[in-house]
This record gives structure tokens, sequence and C-alpha cells, in this order.
């Protein structure tokens, strides 16, 4: 169906894909997996035509094909759903499928034979969604629908698919497996970008593996597995699963008592929580990503107004509800915030002003208790301590965070909040966008750290992480504690449930 | 590029193409370009008179540019420098007045400190506002402005004005309040030239604002708010507390305006004096690059575009000294354009680098986006 031979793209300095060889049988759900930065999105950028290609040729059907843009693409039966859905959200499904291929006269827009057919395409692959009702109002499951829609109507033989399941609950991944599967029979043809193995091996029939711009491996699934696919894509032998000795639990550190938290449009986030965190455990909070998780955290780093808050946060027995940040972090609580980009780091600073962020106001960083300057030497200091204990790369505290990948700017962050010694890490999303390679390491720094007797509290989208991580699993569902869990026998159909429907 | 490089290549570009687009418009009024620049900057270069008065009309320019910078570095727009200048002038005049008979060693002092504090005081408001309601500094500062110009005004009309003087001006301040002139110092240098010791100040005070911005803990508080207040307030940064302090800094800075003008000038408070000092400090903050050093720079081209154009209207024969005016304006477009083009340059950027940028943090981009 389709085939790239020998595609080299540079961007820059950056060889994105080099002499990339990738060949997608027709009929066949085809998985590309690779860490970020891989080259893998690149590749299928320019199948689809975004991006040109600096050499190499694209075969469509056997012959060679001359793809320039994504109308090209489109005319050759190739569709792209993107990770950010491209949809108008105060349109209908309708008008947002149509939109750019409108049918009828340049005048009349012929939205009721638009619907018709979309009715038709919808009953034919299972995906159920009502053309007239707005974008907005769907979840974002239905609206991956609409996309994938959008390249049927379109009459796409093959469909690119990059990161489809980020944004989904494990349930609806189920479903979207489901449609996946359906779509292979009818015909159609799928490319599925991902990096989450698990996914990989349940729904794809081959996989090509991209590292460093090149294609390091090809396999069929039925012949390989996840630790195999790991080393590929890495390079080297990679632990999947977390080993942990057994947690030896001291006094409790954290004591949260009937804690709700509003958010700033007066709506109840989190509702009437009460759990403890002691030291040497790692609590993990498991949910669907907007239950209230955000808004906790964020209460129990001093980031919440106290009057958006009841109930009470105690740390070692003293009371932080009207304690600001700065005095939380002087009493040893430290945080990994889920959004690096927003909450964690000054972007445009250099990595050493990152490095002392929470600290900067006081002895070593400010030369002497009270007094306003920076001593540069001690910033040096602790800059180069944190990027060569935590691998930072490039190790360079001049640059600026943004110049950073995604991975290295959250060891950076890790590295700062490691560095205080801290009694208690409030932690969310830690390996969020992070390499394979990263996540085994930051997962050996959390242990390790827990193992020193600090108490942490762990919030994770990655259920398979939170589940191997933690000492003891809260599962929140709509800012309530659905129940608690031993992680060690739950299931994960039985969190699941939890996650989605509360009990 | 190294950064020293790429930091002055812009600004430059900006200047030369507004010369360019200047000199299209003198040729289209029927004056030869190049005569008119000469007469513009050559008029700048000339000892004494053009150099002292250069360096005269830049002394304001840099203590507004260095306003400005410092709330841009909060995240802030002062426009309010005007309004501060104004406040601070007029109470640097009332100690030099109110305390006439004390020695020099007392008044200059605390004739500084009125200039400081007062402009400090002005610019404080607009940031408690913000701090304490969200209200927007732009709007604060802007009729805050207003309220100034008016209330000096009216204190000079009816409380601080010699009766029976044509001049909307105050008495004279006490001798003991004048600052000396650099002529008293720089031989060959005329004490007529009303260059001052406010001058070196001005200088002082850039170094200072370096040294607090990147050199403290308060600046670089100051710098985290302003880059992304929420990862300062996560750093434990009171935003609140950081917007008033970069205000009243800012204030006090545009204050400074008052020591030239009234101490090391005019010796008096006269009325509407201020040749929008405030505003055009945004452009030099701007063209500057909010950089101590680039606000220097910038302070000397536009006070030499101000003393060039007063010859370029005696001299040309349809050119006046508007083409000043219309030379800065188009500087600040092309500026402001350098911004365009960034982000221009930025968002191609993003569309190569989003493969990579995507999978790095799925949220934060979907977030950004």
């Amino acid at each position: 169906m389709l085939e790239l031979r020998q595609i080299t793209k540079r961007f820059g300095d950056v060889l994105a894909n080099d002499q990339v060889d990738i060949v997608v049988k027709p009929g066949t759900i085809h998985a590309i997996v690779g860490e970020n930065g891989a080259g893998k999105s690149t590749a299928m950028r320019i199948a689809y035509g975004f991006y040109t290609a600096d050499s190499g040729e694209i075969l469509v059907d056997g012959q060679v094909r001359d793809i320039r843009s994504p109308h090209d693409a489109i005319a050759l039966g190739i569709g792209m759903v993107h990770q950010h859905f491209m949809l108008v959200e105060t349109m209908t499904v309708a008008e947002n499928i149509v939109l750019g291929a409108e049918p009828g006269s340049t005048l009349a827009l012929d939205l009721k034979s638009a619907a018709s057919q979309i009715r038709q395409l919808s009953e034919e692959f299972k995906l159920a969604v009502n053309p007239n009702e707005p974008v907005e109002h769907l979840s974002v499951g239905q609206q991956q629908r609409v996309e994938l829609l959008k390249a049927l109507y379109r009459h796409a033989r093959l469909l690119i698919l990059d990161e489809p399941t980020a944004v989904l609950t494990p349930l609806e991944v189920e479903e979207f497996f489901a449609i996946l599967r359906r779509m292979r029979e009818q015909g159609k043809t799928v490319i599925i970008i991902t990096h989450k193995l698990s996914e990989v091996l349940a729904i794809s029939d081959e996989v090509t593996v991209m590292r460093d711009g090149k294609v390091v491996g090809r396999v069929q699934t039925k012949e390989t597995n996840a630790a195999e696919l790991a080393r590929l894509m890495v390079g080297r032998e990679v632990l999947l699963r977390v080993e942990k000795p057994d947690a030896e639990v001291g006094r409790p550190e954290l004591e949260v008592r009937n804690l709700s938290v509003t958010d700033i449009f007066g709506t109840k986030r989190v509702n009437d929580v009460s759990f403890e965190v002691r030291s040497g455990e790692i609590v993990g909070i498991a949910g669907v990503e907007g239950n209230g998780q955000t808004e906790l955290i964020e209460a129990l780093a001093g980031l919440v107004e106290p009057a958006r808050i009841t109930g009470e946060i105690n740390f070692e027995g003293k009371n932080l509800n009207a304690l600001g940040a700065r005095v939380r972090r002087e009493l040893g609580i430290a945080h990994i915030p889920e959004d690096r980009h927003r909450r964690g780091l000054l972007l445009d600073f250099s990595l050493a002003e990152n490095a002392i962020l929470g600290v900067h106001y006081r002895p070593p960083i400010a030369a002497m208790a009270g007094s306003i300057f920076l001593d540069d030497n001690a910033v040096q200091r602790r800059a180069s301590e944190i990027i060569q204990r935590f691998d930072v790369r490039p190790p360079n505290a001049a640059l600026p965070a943004r110049a950073l990948s995604g991975g290295n700017q959250q060891k950076l962050i890790i590295g700062r909040e490691y560095h205080v010694d801290p009694k208690l890490l409030l932690v969310s999303q830690p390996t969020r966008g992070v390499d394979i390679g990263a996540i085994e390491f930051i997962h050996r720094q959390l242990v390790s750290l827990r193992d020193n007797g600090c108490a942490i509290l762990l919030v994770s989208a990655e259920l398979e992480e939170v589940t191997s991580l933690s000492d003891r699993l809260l599962i929140i569902h709509n800012g309530l504690i659905a129940g608690e869990v031993d992680p060690k026998v739950a299931t994960l159909e039985e969190i699941g449930l939890l996650m989605t429907r509360g009990h | 590029m190294p950064k020293l490089a790429r930091d002055l290549l812009f600004p430059l570009i900006a200047v030369v193409a507004a010369f360019i687009v200047g000199g299209i418009l003198i040729l289209l009024v029927g004056d030869n370009p190049i005569e008119a620049y000469r007469l513009l900057l050559g008029s700048a270069v000339s000892w004494p008179d053009g150099i002292g008065y250069t360096l005269f009309h830049a002394t304001p320019l840099i203590f507004t540019g260095l306003a400005v910078l410092v709330g841009f570095r909060c995240g802030l727009f002062n426009i309010g420098a005007e309004g501060q200048l104004y406040i601070a002038a007029f109470a640097t005049a009332w100690v030099g007045i109110t305390f006439a008979n004390l020695s020099s060693w007392l008044l200059i002092p605390f004739c500084f400190a009125a200039a400081i504090l007062s402009g400090a005081f002005w610019g404080a408001i607009p940031g408690v506002l913000k701090a304490r309601f969200g209200s927007h500094e732009v709007i604060n500062t802007i009729m805050l402005n207003f309220i100034a110009v008016a209330l000096v005004s009216y204190f000079t009309q009816y409380h601080y004005k010699v009766p029976g003087d044509p001049i909307l001006q105050t008495a004279p301040i006490g001798a003991g309040a004048h600052i000396a002139r650099l002529g008293k110092f720089v031989p060959g240098f005329p004490e007529r030239i009303p260059l001052n010791v406010a001058f070196l100040l001005a200088l002082l005070c850039c170094l200072l604002v370096y040294v607090f911005l990147w050199r403290t803990k308060w600046g670089y508080e100051i710098r985290a708010t302003g880059s992304n207040p929420f990862a300062a307030e996560y750093g434990g940064i009171s935003i609140r507390k950081q917007i008033v302090l970069a205000m009243a800094v800012s204030g006090a800075l545009a204050g400074m305006v008052g020591i030239n003008e009234v101490l090391g000038y005019r010796y008096r408070y006269y009325d509407g004096f201020s040749d929008n000092y405030g505003f055009t400090g945004i452009a030099v903050a701007l063209l500057g690059r909010n950089h101590p050093v680039g606000v220097i720079l910038a302070a000397l081209l536009f006070a030499a575009l101000q003393h060039g154009g007063i010859y370029v209207d005696g001299f040309s024969e349809h050119v006046t000294k508007d083409i000043v005016q219309v030379l800065q304006g188009i500087i600040i477009l092309f500026v402001a354009a350098e911004a365009f083009f960034k982000w221009l340059v930025g968002r191609r950027q993003r569309v190569i680098g989003t493969q990579h940028v995507n999978l790095e943090n799925p949220v934060i981009v979907s977030k950004e986006i």
C-alpha cells in the first residue's frame, strides 16, 4: 500500500530521517514505534505531504508518487489524524467533516447529503456520532471518531494515526481498538504512531522500530514481545517493571482531613478527601485526568488561595492551610508539577537559574542570611551538581531551559526538587512525554527516595506507572476518593472501573 | 551568531530601515535627504553644544527607559512614567522651595529622596491596584498620567506660582538645592549648557538596575515573575509583592527625571516641561531590548535626533523638525515588526518542531495552542 524508500530529511543540523525504509502492507495495522525524536512522525508527515523529503521516494500502490502537500496525499487515498484534533469546536460534526471538501455547488452548501453520507460511514465502521451535534459537546473519544470520519469521508484507504491513544481513557482505548479492527476488516490500512508498547502488541500486525532517525527493526507483532521492542527502541536492555523492596513505613508525614478545593469559578473539584502519606511509602493516586488531581496537588503545595480550601492539611502535625508555597518548601515539601512548562520551569531562564528556583532567596544561593546578592559560585555549583547527578543533557548550565528536550527538562526539575532532601514529595505525571530510558531512571530515583524515608504522593495518568510504583493506591473520581486498593493484587480492570464509575 | 551580535542586529536594522524610509519621505517633500540627515545628525556630534545637548536630552530618556525596562522585566507595561515624572518633579521643587534655607548637604539629599520616593509612590499605586484587585496596569497608569498632570498644574497655578508671573511655573528653589552643571568640572565645556550631574546619576542607575535585576534575589524574583508567573508562584515567590515592587522601582526611576529637570536645569517646577519623556521611554526600552546598556544607546540616538531636529527646522527648505517624530515612529514600527518577524519565524519553527514538541508533552502543547 505505502512504501517509503531511502527517505532522508534534515532540519538544520538535525538528521530527522536517515535513509528510512518503511513498507506497509495493504489491509494491515502497522505500528511505528520509537522514542521522542526518533523520527517517526517526521516520516509520516513526509508521507502525508506536510514535509518534502530531501531525498528518497514514496510509493503508493507500487507506483512512485510525488506527494507535495496533504492535498496530494488525500487524492491518493491517504488520511492522517493528528494528535491534536483539528476541529472547529462551535461547528457541528457534519460541518467539520465537510470542511475543505464541501459538497454542493459553490454557493449552496449541501449539508443534508453530507449528513446522510456521514451516517452511512458511521454505520459501516460503527463510529457512533450524531452529525448534527456541535463538536464542543463531544467527549475526546467522540472527537477522535469525527477525525476518523473526516478521513474516511475523503475516501482514505490508508489512515495515519499520530499517538491516537494519548488522550483516551483505558475504556475508550478498548473501543478505539475495536474501531481499528473493523476498519482493517473493511480493507483499510492503518498506520499507528505510538510509544506505548502494550498497545503495539495489542493492536498491530507489523512493527517498524525507529531510533535516532533510522529504522532499527522490522518485526511481526506475533513474533516479538515488549522487552525486545524496548531494547530496539532504546538500544539497550530496559527494565520495564519497577523493582522495589517492600516499603519500610514510618510515621505519617502528610495528613489530609476532609479536604475540599473549589476552583476559581466556584466549582468543587476536590470533595471531602481524607488520607495520609507516611514516610517511606509511595501513595499513588490513579484517576482519569481532570477528576481533581491537579487541584488536590496544588492545594497541598500551597498554590491555591486558602479561601478556596476547606478541611485540614497537616504536615508533621503542623497545620498548613494558611501557609504559602515558600513556607511549605522550607518545611521540607518538594513538588514536581504535572505541567513542567507552566509550573515547573522558567523556559527563558538558564538551567542554572532554573536550578535555584525555590531556594534562590536563602543561603547558600543568597550569599548569606539576609543578603540580597546571589552568589554566582553557589548557583553554578548547585546547577552542575544537579546536571551531573541527573544526567541532564546537554550538560551546559548556561543554556535556556527551552533548549532542552522534555525528558531532560523533567530531569532538571526532578534534580532540583531532590536536591533539597524533601520529607514529602508531591509528584504529578513524572514521566509524561519522557523517553523509555529516562522513565526507568526516574522510577528508580523515586523508589530510592522512598527508601531513604521520604513520603511520596504520586499522581499519574499512566495506570501501569501508578500501580507498579505505589505501595498503596487511591482512586480518585469526580473529586472523591472512590476507593483504596493494594496495587500488588488489584487488577487493571478493577482499578479502571473505579476510575470511570467511581464505585 | 553570538548573542551580542544578535542583540545588536535587530535594533540596528530597525534604525537603518527607518532612516531609509525617512529619506524617501524627505525626497517626496522635495528636500535632499543626505543634506537633511547631515543637519540632523551632524549637529549632534559638534563640540561642545551638540554633544552637550545630546547628553542633556538623553538624561531623562535614560531614566524613563530604565523605568519601562524594569516594568517589562516583571511582565508589566508601565505607560505611566510620564505621570510619575511629573509628580516627582513637582515634589522635588516643593522640597526645594519649602526647605530653601537648608544647606546643600541636607537639601540635595532631601530633594533626591523627594524625587525618588514620590515617583515610587505614584508608580506603586497601579502596582497595588493590580496586585490587590487584578485591574490592568496599562489602564491605570494611563489614567494616573492625567491625574498627575492635572494635579501638579493645579498646585502650581493656585498655590506655588509667584503672583503675577504669566508663566505657569513655581517659585525658584533654594540655591542650596542646585546640583552642578558639568561645565564646572570639564575644561572647555561652557556652563550655559544644562548638562548636569543628573546625567552621571543616570549612568549610575543603569549599572544599579543591571546589578539589581541580574545579581540580586529581588531582581531574580522580579524577572521570574515576568518570565512565568505560574512558575514563580510555584517557586514560593509572591507575585503580588513583585508587581508592587517592580512598579515602585519603575516609578522611582521615572521620578529621577525630576532631579535633572528641577535641580540641574530650570531650578523650579515648570509646568508641561516633559517632552513626552515617559512615552519616549517606552521606545527607548524597546529599541534597547530591555537591557540597561541598550537603553543608554537608544536614549543617545533619540536625544541626538531631538537636538538635531532644531537644525533641520532652521536650515532646510521644506522638512521641519517633525521629521524626528516621523523617524522615531518608524523606528518603533520596525522594532515592533521585529517581534512580528520573530513570531513568524517562531511559528515556522514550531511547525517544524511539532513532531518533537507534541510528543514531549502533549497536554502542555495543546494548552498553549
